[in-house]
């Protein structure tokens, strides 16, 4: 039965996290469909990739050190990683939660027909979102295999930049989901850019949060992607402290809401 | 509870806004019958499906589906019902036994109690062999026929079907009622919308028409060709703009007359002699037609003619 592989595929992913009732049918069925489109994932985790090869490689060349947590110094490719990583956990989760939702809500009606079946909008809101999240963390791990192998990981922490990847899924992909229930059509998600690419160069990806003007910190540190990137910093470079206790609270609570929203959408949109 | 029906309306409203789609209407469903809402577009018979389908909540009024109330229960209603909407919702990434399965799971059904019902299913709708075919690329015919299938993977007790045959070909059309009736003789209980009077007839045991969101009539078809109608419609067909003045001439003879504007409509129970009488009066139709009355005659006179968009 072709359903196997894709069933196989949930039992490895920690019961944990799918615990959350019938969502995880929208999950099995996503993963048929990717099975035939393996090769999509591939352009988003080639951009950090890129990122890190170019930016990594190529500026930490002329820019030898850079200042790191607790006024220490620390060279710039492993500076530079963590915040890829995070942000590649943010794409996956963003294209999937966006183009990919918009398309059955509004084209394929997928929902329409799951929702004649016993699961309800919230299990329609939960299934995507775990499922996007799903995505984000598989970029993510592809991406802290690339940072072991060029020496990027400078701590054992590291172990946990994988859940860290799990939180910056979840917030980014059930925001993402909220906001794709708002969108009236295609060009809409030109926004979701206007969004992602400051967010991308600012969030201290590049350079330290001190380089800022006051006011741009403060504008950086209410932006989600920086606590993302705090947190998988601090993990990779083994510099954690109670901060990041805040920045995890951060990305579980903009999950959390964007998943109630996200929930009340499809009922008002589709439960009429 | 013996004797209770299987689907209950009491003053069942439904409100869009400023607009009442469905506005106080009342019904009763029994185990095992077929039964139909008939009505123009814009009648409120979708509304009412979907109330029915636990996927629209009432605005007002009683509702029970299966003796539960839709608005704690629509999870273990819709376990329980199957539904073909009115355009097909298939799964257009996946194949044909994907959509089949797919939407077994969505059901909670374990693989193993899966695997042999998809075969059986994939038997009754004729798709075996495009069984791994991609569904996008299918008929309508058998989009219809695989969404049927698809609405009876969990052995509902209840299957609703929101225009089923719409857009269909004849072939197609009376392949899908041939699958139909198989499932009301299996003791399954139909309720479907529809505004192909033919399809009413043939299908439904007892049918409400609908008009502008209330019930204006109610009875099996025969029961409302018997009350609405005469048993036989006389056709006169003249040129265009012509039958007006010739309806004087005859308005006596029938039960009742209906002028259109190429035709006169003579209902009679006895059609023959109708036809003789014209005869007597010396009128040159074009054409003249006998037939026997259909519950588009009755549907027409109670939602009238004029369009409805």
């Amino acid at each position: 039965m072709s359903g196997e592989r894709a069933t196989l595929a949930l039992r490895v992913v920690p019961p944990a996290v799918l615990g959350f009732g019938r969502g995880r049918r929208l999950i099995e069925r996503n993963l048929l469909v990717a099975r035939r489109t393996w090769w999509v994932p591939l352009s988003g985790i080639a951009e950090p990739v890129f990122y890190l090869l170019s930016i990594g490689i190529g500026i930490g060349k002329l820019v030898t050190s850079i200042p790191g947590p607790h006024h220490s110094l620390i060279p710039y490719a492993p500076y530079v990683a963590p915040a890829l990583l995070a942000s590649s956990a943010m794409n996956g989760a963003v294209y999937e939660c966006t183009f990919n939702v918009y398309f059955k809500l509004k084209y394929a009606k997928i929902y329409d027909a799951v929702l004649a079946t016993p699961m309800g909008a919230a299990d329609v809101a939960r299934g995507e979102v775990v499922y996007a999240m799903l995505r984000g963390t598989a970029y993510a791990a592809i991406f802290v295999v690339m940072m072991a192998a060029l020496g990027d990981i400078r701590s054992a922490w590291a172990v946990f930049a994988l859940p860290a990847a799990v939180m910056i899924g979840l917030a980014f992909s059930a925001v993402g989901m909220a906001a794709t229930t708002y969108m009236r059509g295609w060009t809409d998600f030109d926004m979701v850019q206007l969004a992602l690419l400051p967010m991308f160069l600012f969030s201290t990806t590049f350079y330290p949060l001190s380089t800022y003007p006051r006011w741009l910190q403060v504008v950086v540190e209410l932006t989600p992607l920086y606590h993302g990137v705090s947190l998988t910093r601090s993990l990779t470079l083994g510099y954690v402290g109670v901060g990041d206790v805040g920045h995890a609270a951060y990305l579980v609570a903009m999950g959390a809401v964007g998943l109630a929203v996200a929930s009340r959408r499809i009922r008002t949109l589709l439960l009429r | 509870m013996p004797g209770e029906p299987l689907i209950y309306g009491r003053g069942l409203v439904k409100q869009f806004g400023t607009v009442r789609a469905v506005d106080s209407i009342d019904f009763a469903v029994e185990r095992g019958e077929a039964f139909g809402f008939l009505g123009p577009n814009g009648a409120g018979k979708s509304s009412t499906m979907r109330m029915i389908a636990c996927v629209s909540p009432r605005t007002s009024g009683d509702l029970s589906v299966l003796g539960l109330d839709p608005d704690r229960d629509g999870a273990r209603i819709r376990g329980r019902i199957g539904v073909v909407p009115q355009e097909d919702s298939l799964d257009l990434e996946l194949t044909v036994r994907e959509n089949l399965y797919v939407y077994g799971r969505y059901f909670d059904l374990p693989r193993s109690e899966l695997r042999p019902r998809i075969e059986q299913l994939l038997r009754f709708a004729q798709l075996t062999e495009r069984g791994d075919d991609r569904v996008e690329p299918l008929s309508g015919g058998m989009k219809r026929r695989l969404t049927i299938a698809r609405s009876l993977i969990n052995e509902p007790e209840l299957l609703l079907l929101d225009e089923p045959t719409t857009g269909l070909d004849p072939q197609a059309r009376h392949a899908l009622w041939d699958r139909l009736y198989r499932l009301k003789s299996q003791g399954v209980t139909l309720v479907l919308t529809t505004h192909y009077m033919d399809e009413a007839e043939q299908l439904c045991d007892r049918l409400v028409v609908m008009d502008r969101g209330t019930v204006a009539a109610e009875g099996s078809p025969q029961g409302l060709i018997g009350r609405y109608c005469t048993r036989e419609v006389v056709e006169l067909r003249f040129g265009p703009g012509e039958s007006e003045r010739h309806a004087d001439k005859v308005a006596d003879i029938p039960e009742r007359i209906e002028v259109l504007p190429d035709r006169l409509l003579l209902y009679t129970d006895q059609g023959d002699a109708t036809v003789e009488a014209v005869q007597r009066r010396a009128l040159a139709p074009v054409s003249v037609l006998v037939r026997r009355a259909t519950l588009e005659d009755v549907f027409l006179r109670l939602t009238g003619r004029q369009l409805v968009d």
